[in-house]
């Protein structure tokens, strides 16, 4: 069995010309094990929050467990039957936000879908929900993703700004 | 469950990675047979660091559970660790300075998650050939159940192999000695440096 060559794949890349409400990438293929979404960005006049709904699941199949923390102290919140699953605060003022979203087998039809996210926001006055933290996250769905919408949750104007850079990778495991 | 990898050192190598600069070296995922322990044998030794990508469940009957690892089949206590904690209602804070193993978190249970939710590992072992340095493993786990108990959280966690040694082999189990249950992954990467 021949051995693979390097992963870490760039399916698709969307940096925004404009502001834009969301970004959606479509047509995942399910050729690859793991997902990993790079986003860096930010709102063009206040803060936010940003999420991420599968397969266009308006279900409340979304639940999340946080941790977190900025210069006012550290804290850990879930929330469960959500719509969509939260994978960071949103800065704005050109303060991008580095998002890093992990979804580990995305593609199998057997189990639900777990995440993992690392992010990180910053803004000169450390405003909620301005932090650094971690989430994990979980999509109630056997469904393999097809796709994936991101947008932000009740804040701001609801835009991510020009310039913002959404990054979908694909990781292939190793032979069986 | 021992599996040896199919590449032998730099000779092995991709020459072909251009922008893709990780190399999967191996990967498992456990059958309908529920399996103690994942070895990852004659990991080559061209890279600069490498990534265990995991996604596991196990048959203990609550709680939570996680990924133990020994190098080298190294069971003395040659092992510490840091852990920071978010259980979805606290933060806390874990470590200790000699064990016999690094614990990782986070995995789902059979007997403490809803059915088909599994927890997720990302670790990054740096420089795992050096002769120099003894070896630092990081990680992100987590693992959530919708609200549900008292079960789930996210992790970060660290550890130090004591040993300047270089990595060539990986023992995973569970560290409550509870079984890998089926569709649990464990993807080994190679990351050029």
């Amino acid at each position: 069995m021949a051995a693979k060559t390097g992963t870490y794949t760039l399916i698709a890349s969307n940096t925004l010309n404009s502001s834009t409400t969301s970004v959606t990438f479509s047509s995942i293929p399910s050729t690859y094990t793991d997902l990993i979404l790079v986003m860096n960005c930010w709102q063009p006049s206040s803060t936010g929050e940003i999420q991420i709904q599968f397969n266009g699941d308006t279900g409340t199949n979304y639940s999340y467990t946080r941790l977190e923390g900025n210069h006012n102290g550290a804290e850990s919140l879930r929330s469960s039957n959500n719509t969509k699953l939260f994978v960071g605060a949103l800065s704005t003022s050109s303060y991008p936000t580095v998002s890093t979203v992990h979804i580990l087998d995305y593609a199998n039809t057997t189990t639900y879908k777990s995440s993992l996210v690392r992010h990180n926001s910053l803004y000169s006055s450390n405003v909620f929900p301005i932090n650094t933290g971690a989430i994990a996250g979980l999509w109630r769905s056997t469904s393999a993703i097809t796709s994936m919408t991101i947008d932000q949750y009740n804040t701001g104007d609801g835009n991510f700004a020009s310039g913002s850079t959404f990054k979908l990778y694909g990781i292939e495991a190793g032979n069986l | 469950m021992s599996i040896t990898s199919l590449k032998t050192g730099g000779t092995g190598l991709s020459l072909a990675l251009d922008n893709n600069y990780m190399e999967p070296i191996a990967t498992t995922v456990v059958g309908s047979t529920a399996v103690n322990s994942i070895i990852f044998n004659d990991i080559p030794q061209g890279y600069k660091h490498l990534q265990l990508r995991m996604f596991g469940r196990t048959t203990r009957g609550s709680g939570n559970d996680g990924a133990n690892l020994r190098f080298n089949g190294d069971a003395s206590a040659s092992y510490s660790e840091h852990e920071l904690k978010g259980s979805g209602t606290a933060v806390s804070v874990y470590g200790y300075a000699s064990d016999v193993s690094a614990a990782h978190s986070v995995f789902a249970t059979d007997g403490g998650y809803s059915a088909s939710i599994f927890g997720a590992i990302v670790l990054d072992i740096l420089d795992y050939s050096s002769i120099n340095k003894y070896k630092t493993v990081r990680s992100l786990g987590g693992a959530d159940n919708n609200g549900t108990g008292t079960v789930g959280g996210v992790y970060f966690d660290s550890s130090c192999w004591q040993n300047l040694t270089p990595i060539t082999s990986i023992y995973i189990n569970s560290p409550t000695g509870s079984n890998f249950v089926q569709y649990s992954r464990f993807s080994l990467y190679g990351i050029k440096g």
